[in-house]
């Protein structure tokens, strides 16, 4: 049987100095410590900033195919910026000179879309409490996009807990045409392409921000030469049992249903491989071609040849995996990707989505972010009478992903929203009741100041005295509100849950 | 196999169009015509005045 896809989101931000020096390190650095400072006053506490990330289990460097890589380069773990843990089970950080929010694990794909627009109000509130830092005239912004437009590019990457057993080969066979094709509703729209030589005639406008970057179909890089299917294997809970599949290809949303959609109809394409339910695969023969041809062809009609010889649209490989993740869904019912309520929505949302780009894409401006972005980019330029040149079109496809609620385009773009407002606020604070994030975040709430590290598989408590005691928490699934909530809040103290515990 | 291709091209070619060239007689396209213009007068007011300068400010490190 297919594991339950314990799920997060990992997105870097854009992020700019108007009016200033726009150091990116420094400025990511303000975000985040201002984030977490603030909280403190209004808690009226000294800052928890001293609760730092623990490194001791990262090993970004070991690859999912059983070897270690040599003349590629590995992340490097950069110990010495700032590392802040939420109290909803969140890491935020700077990473490559961006603020990078990792959600806490959420057990189904409706819970993603909620801890990740949870993010976006934290970069928010911490956008606020940064500017209002600097000096009078300068202004901290953030962006939620993958690229700058000049070809450098920043990730929202996925993650899935898998079974250890499948082989990786399988994995990569089966989800890299998933990778290819889903662009036709994961993509968030970009003005142009950041190929050399591709200008606005042959690409005024494409499907995703991501795809101009990648060159390779598998690997362990993440900066250079990305990957289509990223082999990081780095499970962060017990190796022997969970891999975890480390997804770099996709672009950051801003529509609830793209986010829904991107990481719902994937738990399901992983679930069958689990399940070994997918017979003929859509590999395409030149996989990196096709995830290009795909972001650039805005009539979603052009076929992609397969390896097979045969060929297909990336629209008909969809109806193919949604086909076979209906029957999948009959016989096997949906526990994989959170029970049936959610698992039905996501394949009746599929199938809508579907249905839309075969018939009328206009009619998905509220779902599909590149639909979205591209019916205000097309109105205005006829309005104003623009070439795709124009850097007013530029302006607004970054303008679209400003998380400054009065600059963003994407507030006003009439996006259709699946996650309510006040479980958006619970989840800026709370974390998710279903997975381990619940021990690690409701243990912040409660002991902050004896907890001294944390990561995803573990939490270190100083209690005075004795030596540091490290809690592993091994089991995605377990930690969860079901399991600890009546422990955790019956325990005057973290001693009084550490001797409960047996630790 | 071409036979195929061709039976399956159903994608309209309209979604490549201008949205003003789309003919608007229905009331329901009056309508999403005007909520559109609406829309695209708060983009004049909120879009960065100075799109040149801003396009060519906004530089970040490459990331993951």
């Amino acid at each position: 049987m297919a594991l339950r896809k314990v799920l997060g989101i990992e997105t870097e931000y854009g992020i700019l100095v108007r009016g200033g020096e726009s150091n990116p390190i420094a400025a990511s650095s303000i975000l985040i410590n201002a984030y977490v400072q603030e909280l403190a006053r209004a808690q009226s506490r000294p800052a928890a900033g001293r609760i730092g990330w623990d490194f001791e289990d990262e090993q970004p460097g070991n690859d999912a195919r059983g070897f270690s890589a040599d003349g590629t380069m590995p992340p490097e773990v950069e110990t010495h910026l700032v590392n802040a843990v939420l109290t909803n089970g969140a890491r935020y950080y700077v990473d490559h000179a961006h603020p990078e929010l990792s959600t806490p694990e959420c057990a189904d794909p409706r819970s993603i879309v909620v801890y990740d627009r949870a993010a976006e109000r934290i970069l928010q509130r911490s956008m606020r409490a940064a500017t209002a830092l600097l000096p009078e005239g300068q202004e901290v912004v953030v962006y939620k996009n993958n690229s700058d437009r000049k070809g450098n590019s920043y990730g929202c990457h996925e993650n899935y807990l898998m079974d250890r057993q499948v082989p990786f080969s399988k994995i990569v066979a089966h989800v890299m045409p998933h990778f290819i094709t889903r662009q036709i509703f994961t993509g968030a729209g970009k003005v142009g392409s950041e190929v050399a030589g591709l200008g606005s005639d042959e690409v005024p406008f494409q499907l995703t921000q991501r795809a101009d970057f990648f060159e390779e179909e598998v690997g362990l890089e993440t900066t250079l030469k990305r990957p289509i299917v990223n082999t990081r294997d780095e499970p962060h809970c017990d190796a022997q049992k969970y891999r975890r599949l480390h997804v770099i290809v996709g672009d950051a949303n801003l529509a609830e249903v793209a986010t829904y959609l991107k990481v719902g109809t994937t738990a399901l394409v992983l679930s069958m491989i689990e399940d070994d339910w997918l017979r003929r695969d859509l590999l395409p023969a030149r996989p990196v071609q096709a995830l290009r041809q795909v972001s650039y062809d805005l009539t979603l009609a052009r076929p992609i040849e397969l390896a097979d010889g045969s060929s297909m649209t990336a629209l008909e490989a969809q109806w193919e995996y949604l086909d076979r993740a209906r029957k999948y869904a009959e016989d096997r019912g949906l526990a994989c990707v959170g029970g049936d309520e959610v698992g039905r929505d996501v394949l009746q949302r599929w199938e809508a989505v579907l249905t839309g780009l075969e018939t009328d894409p206009g009619r998905l401006a509220g779902q599909v972010d590149w639909v979205a972005k591209r019916r205000l980019i097309d109105g205005y330029r006829t309005r104003h009478d623009l070439g795709w040149d124009d850097a007013r079109l530029a302006a607004m496809d970054l303008q679209y992903h400003d998380l400054r609620l009065d600059k963003s385009l994407a507030a006003r773009a009439g996006l259709e929203q699946i996650a309510g407002d006040d479980e958006i606020d619970a989840a800026v604070h709370d974390p998710p009741p279903d997975t381990r994030a619940f021990f690690r975040g409701r243990c912040l709430q409660r002991w902050p100041d004896s907890i001294v590290a944390a990561n995803w598989d573990s939490l270190v408590f100083d209690v005075g005295g004795d030596p540091l005691r490290r809690v592993p928490m091994m089991e995605p699934l377990r930690g969860t509100r079901a399991h600890v909530g009546s422990l955790i809040d019956g325990c005057e103290s973290a001693a009084d849950l550490l001797d409960k515990l047996g630790q | 196999m071409a036979e195929r291709e061709q039976k399956k091209k159903q994608a309209p070619a309209k979604s490549d169009e201008a949205v003003e060239d789309v003919p608007a007689k229905s009331e329901q396209g009056e309508k999403i015509k005007a909520e559109l213009d609406d829309l695209l007068d708060e983009i004049d007011e909120v879009l960065e005045s100075n799109a040149e300068d801003f396009v060519k400010s906004y530089v970040q490190k490459g990331g993951q």
